[in-house]
């Protein structure tokens, strides 16, 4: 940023003005809500919430996502990886296309994300009847759970590594190999080593997501009691049930975890030196 | 890119390709083709028997209306916000830079009943709205404000990079042949933020035309009057209604697609890059 000389700037009460409107609408729009979970949350007191947060029910929901999250970044951090090495290390046709189709997931509704695979595995989709005559359940039980949460956070890791990769050229990759590195050293020690902290981002914002996912876990969740809500979940079946202390107790920590998740993010920009801006 | 690179140096081409696309066809290409397939079954005449009804048609008119209005109000409030962020120096900026990814943050669930529990009857400003008769939540205002509320960061973050590019010369240039502040606001900066702030807005309006999470709390959910169309498709689906449900994905598929076709559009054309 240059710095700005008095005819770029604008006048003071301009200043006020805008600085004033974006205060009042962050404040209405984001803190306001934020606040409001915590308030919620203690409003019966500490006994109430950490009942609510300890409670059976609570802690399978809290695995579950766990289980989810255990489950669902591995994997697409494994893709982003694969997935970025083969986009930005090599040339070859309809590479566009291939970037646009790994985008695809987040402009489709995450319902929509649930739906396929209900088509897919439920019990009038296309595999239903031999899901049922070999007794294996996939939808209304982890394993489609695991797939909606999959297909929802698929880019994430991807589109972060992609662009980097690419700014970094190969230039140091085949220094590496010719020297006498396998290619797998020069993965290992070359490659990884350059693009960690973007990793580290896009597994940080995939897990987010893999956790706080609703819509696409809700079409193929069923909504069993301490089998398959996952903790947001949760908070929707304790919030209709007028349980509005617990379902804000249970809020609390997923908002927690969209905290820590931003600290972390921030951190990173600062530390890699990372200019993100990153719908 | 443009110059070819020799394929044989580095290894794993092969590799990681064929997963990719084994990786990208089974998770998503294959569920996504089948919702088409599935429609195409139904002929014409079931389609368009599934999606004339007239919930469906008032679920359309409510989801897209109300995701239309909620992008624009993004549209000011995000050109506001970014040129704050960017252009002043005050203390907390960085604390509000960093708050702006909230939204992407959060849990749409937890963002859904903390918004229901503010503007409902009894709640902090709900309270405050009831006594002159305004009903936010369970109505369409308060579908509006989780829409709002989901949007924001898309427009501020995809505005930020192209202001802080900019060049302050020319601003100095309009200043110096005698353009008063606004002037050059409206003459100068503001046709070359115009693209970045409608392909931001547009990414806006693409996700609150599919959100479900932070708007079913709020929305009241009355058919008819404030149920919107990812809503109505669980509902098809929970009456076993998989021909309506299967029909209604598809036209929500067509127009992420076509949205997704228009922002990759504008962004190709502005030259605005938002994923670096």
């Amino acid at each position: 940023m240059s710095v700005q000389t008095r005819s770029t700037q604008d006048p003071l009460w301009a200043r006020v003005l805008l600085i004033g409107g974006m205060l009042a609408f962050l404040g209405l729009f984001l803190f306001v809500p934020l606040a409001s979970v915590f308030v919620e949350a203690f409003r019966r007191g500490l006994a109430v919430y950490a009942a609510a947060i300890t409670e059976e029910n609570a802690r399978s929901a809290i695995t579950l996502t766990l289980t989810l999250a255990a489950i669902c970044v591995p994997l697409n951090a494994v893709f982003g990886v694969t997935a970025a090495w083969a986009i930005a290390k090599f040339s070859f046709k309809g590479k566009s296309l291939l970037l646009a189709l790994i985008d695809l997931p987040f402009a489709v509704s995450p319902v929509v994300s649930g739906l396929v695979y209900v088509l897919l595995f439920g019990a009038n989709g296309l595999f239903g009847a031999w899901l049922q005559a070999h007794d294996i359940q996939i939808i209304f039980a982890v394993p489609g759970m695991a797939l909606a949460t999959i297909f929802v956070t698929f880019p994430f890791v991807a589109r972060e590594l992609i662009p980097l990769m690419q700014a970094q050229g190969n230039d140091q990759e085949y220094a590496a190999l010719s020297l006498g590195a396998s290619g797998w050293q020069t993965f290992l020690r070359v490659t990884l080593p350059n693009i960690k902290w973007a990793l580290f981002y896009g597994i940080i914002l995939c897990n987010a997501r893999a956790m706080g996912e609703f819509g696409a876990v809700s079409v193929v969740s069923g909504h069993i009691r301490g089998e398959t809500n996952t903790l947001p979940l949760h908070v929707e079946v304790l919030y209709n049930e007028y349980n509005s202390a617990a379902a804000f107790a249970c809020a609390s920590i997923l908002s927690l975890l969209g905290l820590l998740t931003l600290a972390l993010k921030t951190f990173i920009e600062w530390r890699a030196g990372l200019r993100h801006r990153n719908p | 890119m443009g110059k070819k690179r020799p394929r044989s140096i580095l290894p794993g081409f092969g590799l990681s390709l064929g997963f990719t696309l084994a990786y990208l066809g089974l998770i998503v290409l294959f569920p996504l083709l089948l919702v088409f397939v599935k429609a195409s079954g139904l002929g014409w005449s079931g389609l368009y028997h599934a999606v004339s009804t007239t919930r469906v048609l008032a679920a359309c008119r409510l989801t897209f209306g109300l995701s239309a209005l909620a992008c624009l109000l993004n549209c000011v409030f995000g050109l506001l916000i970014a040129w704050v962020l960017v252009r002043y120096r005050f203390p907390g900026r960085g604390f509000l830079d960093a708050s702006v990814d909230l939204p992407f943050a959060m849990p749409t669930a937890v963002a859904g009943i903390a918004l229901t529990g503010i503007y409902a009857p009894n709640g902090w400003i709900g309270s405050l709205l009831a006594p002159y008769g305004i009903k936010v939540a369970f109505a369409p205002p308060g579908i509006l404000i989780a829409l709002v509320f989901i949007g924001l960061p898309f427009v501020v973050r995809t505005l930020q990079p192209v202001l802080e590019d900019f060049e302050i010369a020319q601003e100095e240039a309009a200043a110096s042949l005698g353009a008063t502040r606004w002037q050059t606001f409206r003459r100068v900066v503001f046709p070359q933020l115009a693209p970045a702030l409608v392909t931001g807005t547009t990414l806006a309006f693409a996700r609150a035309v599919g959100e479900y999470g932070s708007v079913v709390f709020i929305a009241g959910n009355m058919p008819g009057k404030t149920e919107i169309v990812p809503l109505l498709i669980i509902t098809k689906l929970e009456q076993y209604d998989y021909a309506g449900a299967t029909a209604l994905a598809a036209l929500m598929l067509l127009i992420s697609f076509a949205l997704l076709l228009l922002i990759n559009f504008l962004q190709r054309k502005t030259l605005v890059r938002p994923t670096t």
